[in-house]
């Protein structure tokens, strides 16, 4: 996004990106980052391992409990990377503006389609230098809306509907979620589009790591870093 | 042709049934149902003072295995009795009477019971070609569904075929089956799902309705929640293999002799409601699990569309392939794999040309 919505009264645009340094990630949102990481790697390991489960155990079933830890597992980071993402909801309302930038999409600003087509012919090699951006730009705001934004909140619907039928009829996971099984068709095919939305952000996570690092290499601003320490470094101070 | 007057008690009695052998059927109906022995005498009590309430038991588009399955209930009285009960009015298979007799004692206790009578039906409408699929006494089943239906106190969809469709309804579907809710909209209807549904709980759902006049409690897709609210898989005597992860890797192997889960071969228990891991089959003797094959899943919706039985995870033909979702995850994650490896080799190049071209012109 661009830059101006950053600036204090008074300050021209020109002196923003002439900074070197902007706070961006404050530590909350830094800490849902990285708890979101580590839970979805969990999540999609356990998830694939109870689709398609390990090789049989020997010895008594009564010794064992391998697909017991591994459904434990998996329904633990479930509720995990679910209370964090509604932490992050609400982190969006408290925190700083660009806490924002994930959920709501600036579509009625001329300015964000212009350079969201800019950001298209940069990845497209057509456009010879980047822009500078403070938060998201454009179109990686875009990705992250349609990726992981709806994606995620796909997976905790139908991962919490798949777990309110082992919760029982009347638990709350039913009362919440429940109506999600009628309207897919049935249990099965719900297991079936939770195994696809797994996939759908795996293919997610492919991109975004692999954005993360390019940007990082060839943009203007620093990436990887930002989420660590909070901080966007800018590569150099000419503006826009 | 009925008169109306009789209690269940007295047709019972009629029947030859001795007091005994009734209560003992109250006291096995009401652990069937799930409650407590304190509702043994009201269900007598209901039986002795109630008029009968009429059932009529239409035939669709079917195989006639919810009939098979329910005389073949565990207690001689259900076959016996609530079988007398209920088709005394109208039951094309079952009734002595055929033709146009049987046609005309449908029209009479429509007639007479209007508003009062219970429609069980068995099987489905197909809509396809006006209906011309499914040909009962002379005309499409479709308008004698509907005609039943209208007078209808409340309807039992017996079966997958009357609550889902079942397999006339699978792709493609030619004669445009559809389960009869997708017909009757106006009043409340009981699925009673499983292809067939277990015996035990076909009587306990009847018997429910006409001892306590009311619908028993339904889930969310209209299915009575004390037989359906839970999963095969819940109950299965081979959960502790499930839990444990040992499972059948192929058929005949020394796992399946060890009676471990059936899960890798492509068992349903885990999204399928029904009761057969409790109340079981053929008095309580087996059910396909204990029987050493998985379960089909055959009391869910589309259970015929979920690709092979013997697959764990399901065919998704709406991509126009039958592949599973792992399947069409990898390789829409190596394409988008090779895009990555491709943009990255381009960028690295910009780069390099870039940054050449930046200290050729410093140095210019
Ligand atoms: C990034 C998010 C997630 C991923 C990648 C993921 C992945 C998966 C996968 C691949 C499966 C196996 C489906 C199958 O083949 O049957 C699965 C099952 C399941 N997931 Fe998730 N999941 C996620 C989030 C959640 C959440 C938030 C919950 C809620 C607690 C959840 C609950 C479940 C349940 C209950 C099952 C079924 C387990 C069983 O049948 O034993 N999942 N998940
Ligand atoms: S055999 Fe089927 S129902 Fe039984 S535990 Fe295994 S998967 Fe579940």
């Amino acid at each position: 996004m661009a830059l101006e919505k950053n600036l204090a009264p008074g300050d021209s645009e020109e002196k923003v990106r002439r900074q070197t340094a902007v706070y961006v990630y404050e530590a909350p949102l830094r800490l849902w980052h990285w708890v979101t990481v580590l839970s979805v790697l969990v999540l999609g390991v356990t998830g694939f391992l109870i689709g398609r489960p390990l090789p049989s155990v020997p010895g008594e079933a009564i010794d064992n409990y391998l697909m017991g830890y591994i459904r434990f597992a998996h329904f633990s980071a479930g509720y995990v990377v679910t209370i964090a993402f509604i932490g992050r909801i609400y982190w969006a309302f408290v925190g700083n503006h660009h806490a924002r930038e994930l959920f709501i999409l600036p579509v009625h600003r001329k300015r964000w389609w212009s350079e969201l087509w800019h950001e298209i012919r940069w990845y497209l090699f057509l456009a010879k230098t980047p822009k500078k951006y403070i938060g998201h730009n454009p179109l990686g705001q875009l990705a992250m809306f349609c990726f992981f934004v709806v994606g995620m909140t796909f997976m905790i619907f139908t991962g919490f509907a798949l777990y309110s039928e082992g919760a029982g009829v009347g638990s709350w996971q039913d009362q919440v979620f429940g109506w999600v099984i009628p309207l897919f068709g049935q249990s099965q095919d719900v297991h079936t589009w939770h195994r696809l939305g797994m996939w759908f952000l795996v293919i997610f996570i492919m991109t975004h790591i692999y954005v993360a690092v390019r940007e990082d290499i060839m943009s203007r601003q620093s990436l990887i870093s930002t989420m660590v320490g909070g901080w966007r470094m800018f590569k150099d101070d000419r503006p826009d | 042709m009925s008169n109306n007057v009789e209690t269940f008690y007295q047709v019972m009695r009629r029947q030859g049934i001795t007091r005994r052998s009734f209560m003992k059927y109250c006291s096995l109906t009401a652990a069937a149902l799930g409650l407590g022995p304190s509702f043994a005498p009201q269900i007598a009590h209901a039986m002795e003072t109630k008029q009968r309430t009429p059932v009529i038991w239409l035939h669709g588009l079917e195989c006639t295995c919810c009939s098979e399955s329910f005389i073949r209930s565990a207690h001689p009285l259900v076959k016996d009795v609530v079988l007398s009960m209920i088709s005394m009015d109208y039951n094309d298979l079952l009734m002595a009477s055929a033709g146009h007799q049987a046609e005309a004692a449908l029209e009479t206790s429509m007639e007479n019971h209007k508003g009062n009578y219970i429609l069980a039906v068995e099987g489905n409408p197909p809509l396809n070609e006006d209906g011309m699929f499914c040909i009962s006494g002379g005309k499409p089943f479709i308008e004698k569904l509907k005609k039943a239906a209208e007078g209808a106190k409340a309807i039992i969809a017996w079966g997958s075929c009357a609550s889902w469709g079942c397999v006339q309804a699978a792709r493609p579907n030619p004669t445009q089956a559809v389960p009869i809710h997708k017909v009757i909209t106006d009043k409340p209807i009981i699925k009673v799902p499983g292809c067939p549904p277990i015996a035990e709980v076909m009587t306990g759902v009847i018997t429910y309705m006409l001892t306590f006049d009311r619908l028993p409690e339904l889930d969310r897709q209209g299915r009575p929640k004390m037989f359906y609210s839970q999963r095969i898989h819940d109950k299965c005597y081979r959960r502790p293999h499930f839990d444990a992860g040992q499972f059948v890797e192929s058929w005949d192997d020394e796992n399946a002799r060890k009676g471990y889960c059936l899960y890798k071969v492509g068992c349903k228990g885990p999204t399928t409601y029904n009761a057969c891991s409790t109340v079981r089959w053929n008095e309580g003797i087996s059910f396909p699990i204990q029987a050493g094959h998985g379960c089909i899943g055959c009391s869910e919706d589309g259970f015929w569309d979920q690709g092979s039985f013997y697959d764990r995870l399901t065919s998704i033909n709406q991509f126009g392939i039958e592949e599973n979702a792992d399947t069409v995850g990898m390789t829409a994650a190596g394409v988008v794999g090779a895009g990555i490896a491709a943009h990255a080799a381009v960028s690295a190049i910009k780069q390099t040309t870039q940054r050449k071209k930046t200290e050729e012109e410093q140095n210019s």
